[in-house]
């Protein structure tokens, strides 16, 4: 317990001595508040603005969320069909890979001119980025399962489907768990180029990528820091939900996760 | 050398015109890796088990004995020859056989008592026969406080016990072991030797062993079919003279020890005609 406190005072002290050096040499060096406002700056516009900022956070939450529970639940089924038929997951695994590699900042407008803007292809965005991770991973799980075990099933003469769903699914959990966390970060970025290119069907109430546009055609730096540390909080909530339900779903049996938090 | 026929009381009462296992004339090859390199796994296995009786397969590794229980078991189809037991296709006579693998092959996600009853779920048992069935088995294993700890939280012996009490739940009349207790230490493994005779006493299984421990082999058997490998066939098939019940006192017997080096002997001659380039001839 003592190492572990004592970790985070020091990671504390790294942060205060970071803001400092920062608002000092804001100070000292005499930046414009437009280039580069200190600290105190943002923190006060985030309390001046903060109903604003705050609406922005939920719009951007909600859009992240759509998108990653979506990509969450159309992936384990891809990945089901995947693990079920072996040649047509030999077929179709290869396109999934595209999904990660086609850049998602030049497709936004397009699928923004197809769907018109709002929340709608906001989510659409987020899920495209989300869902590669999701169908890799999970599909990994289900296919490598110990043969040992499949054999086992076999002796009871379990039909298809209860190797599918008492075996393989649950032994895939751990995986899905990995695709997960990897998704719950990318989700708030997904969401986030989305609305750059446009967020909102209403001007001047739209999502946080949305007003860092905003905010930067006009200048208010203090607010783009403003912003850029909540999508930066999000980020992490998101993140921190994903390692909860990982935990809360496998603590009581997966050995990993019992090692990881050890460490 | 005098040698007599031992066997367990139930076999020789149950003994009929249909043997338990019988294996007629097996050969296995894997379809896998081109044909220069392709060697029979198995070649012309014929063995008939009766019922009662404990066989253990020893040999040295790549005899092919794991194959060997997988094709009795019909997880495996052989390339050539037949297999029946009791009678009918192994596909078909799955109800009455039980497989422990050599690892526990736990599900992790599920408590001990969820693993015990994972035949019966798939089977789709009625609820209240499951709950009572599982409670007998953990009680039968010693393990009745363990009910709803998961695997994780068990000793390797432990998770074996599970593994065994899984297999018993749906009271198989055969017995498949595959090197069952091979990574425990000594002490578990000879005492779960002595639970897996005392039970056998109870239930008149048939028991087809997999083993690489000589030791092992004579304690349980009433036969030891040793074999050799590349290809794996029948070196020698032992009749163990030694009189049942086998009671752990007895490992420490001069009859023990005689037969101990008997198997030692034919395992090692089974091990010398056992080359990779398959040209060993039988001696």
């Amino acid at each position: 317990m003592r190492p572990k406190i004592t970790l985070a005072l020091n990671s504390l002290l790294v942060l205060a001595f970071f803001l400092l050096l920062w608002q000092v040499l804001t100070v000292l060096l005499h930046v414009p508040a437009y280039i580069l406002p200190g600290p105190i700056a943002v923190a006060a516009v985030v309390g001046s603005r903060f109903s604003s900022l705050a609406a922005s956070f939920w719009i951007t939450t909600q859009a992240a969320a759509i998108g990653l529970a979506a990509s969450i639940l159309v992936g384990i089924a891809i990945s089901l069909i995947f693990a079920q038929w072996r040649w047509l997951r030999r077929l179709l695994y290869p396109y999934t890979i595209l999904l990660q590699t086609v850049p998602i900042v030049a497709i936004a407008p397009l699928i923004l001119m197809w769907m018109g803007s709002g929340i709608g292809s906001v989510a659409f965005i987020a899920f495209i980025v989300c869902l590669a991770p999701i169908i890799a991973n999970t599909t990994q799980g289900l296919i490598s399962v110990e043969e040992n075990l499949v054999h086992l099933f076999h002796m009871h003469n379990a039909t298809p489907a209860q190797v599918l769903f008492k075996l393989r699914l649950p032994h895939a959990m751990p995986s899905l768990f990995v695709g997960i966390r990897i998704s719950s970060g990318i989700a708030v970025i997904g969401a986030i180029v989305g609305e750059l290119f446009a967020g909102s069907s209403r001007v001047g109430q739209g999502g946080l990528g949305y007003s860092i546009t905003y905010a930067n055609a006009q200048l208010e730096t203090n607010y783009l820091f403003a912003l850029v540390l909540a999508a930066t909080v999000l980020g992490f909530l998101f993140f921190f939900l994903g390692i909860f339900l990982e935990w809360y779903f496998l603590h009581q049996w997966h050995e990993s996760r019992r090692a990881e938090s050890g460490n | 050398m005098v040698r007599k026929v031992v066997e367990s009381d139930s076999a020789r009462s149950q003994r009929s015109a249909i043997p338990e296992i019988e294996l007629k004339g097996i050969s296995k090859q894997f379809d896998s890796g081109n044909a220069n390199t392709r060697r029979p796994v198995l070649q012309d296995i014929s063995l008939a088990v009766e019922r009662g009786e404990i066989v253990t397969l020893l040999g040295p590794s790549g005899c092919g004995k794991s194959t060997l229980l997988r094709i009795v078991a019909g997880l495996l189809a052989p390339s050539a020859g037949e297999v029946f037991v009791n009678g009918i296709l192994p596909v078909n006579a799955r109800q009455m056989m039980s497989f422990i693998f050599q690892d526990a092959t736990l599900l992790p996600w599920r408590t001990v008592a969820q693993n015990v009853g994972l035949g019966l779920e798939l089977e789709h048992a009625a609820r209240p026969l499951r709950a009572e069935r599982i409670a007998a088995m953990l009680r039968l294993v010693g393990l009745e406080d363990a009910g709803k700890s998961y695997p994780r939280q068990l000793s390797g012996g432990m998770k074996m016990r599970v593994s065994i009490a899984r297999a018993l739940v749906h009271r198989p009349r055969i017995l498949l072991m595959d090197e069952p207790f091979a990574a425990l230490d000594e002490i578990n493994r000879d005492r779960l030797n002595e639970e897996v005779l005392r039970l056998h006493r109870e239930q008149n299984w048939t028991v087809l062993f997999v083993t690489h421990s000589v030791a092992e082999a004579v304690f349980l058997s009433t036969r030891v079919v040793v074999l050799a490998a590349h290809p794996g066939r029948i070196a020698h098939i032992h009749e163990v003279n030694l009189p049942w019940p086998r009671e752990s006192a007895m490992r420490l017997s001069p009859a023990f020890d005689a037969e101990a080096a008997r198997v030692s002997h034919l395992l090692r001659e089974a091990t010398a005609i056992s080359r990779p380039d398959g040209e060993g001839a039988l001696g």
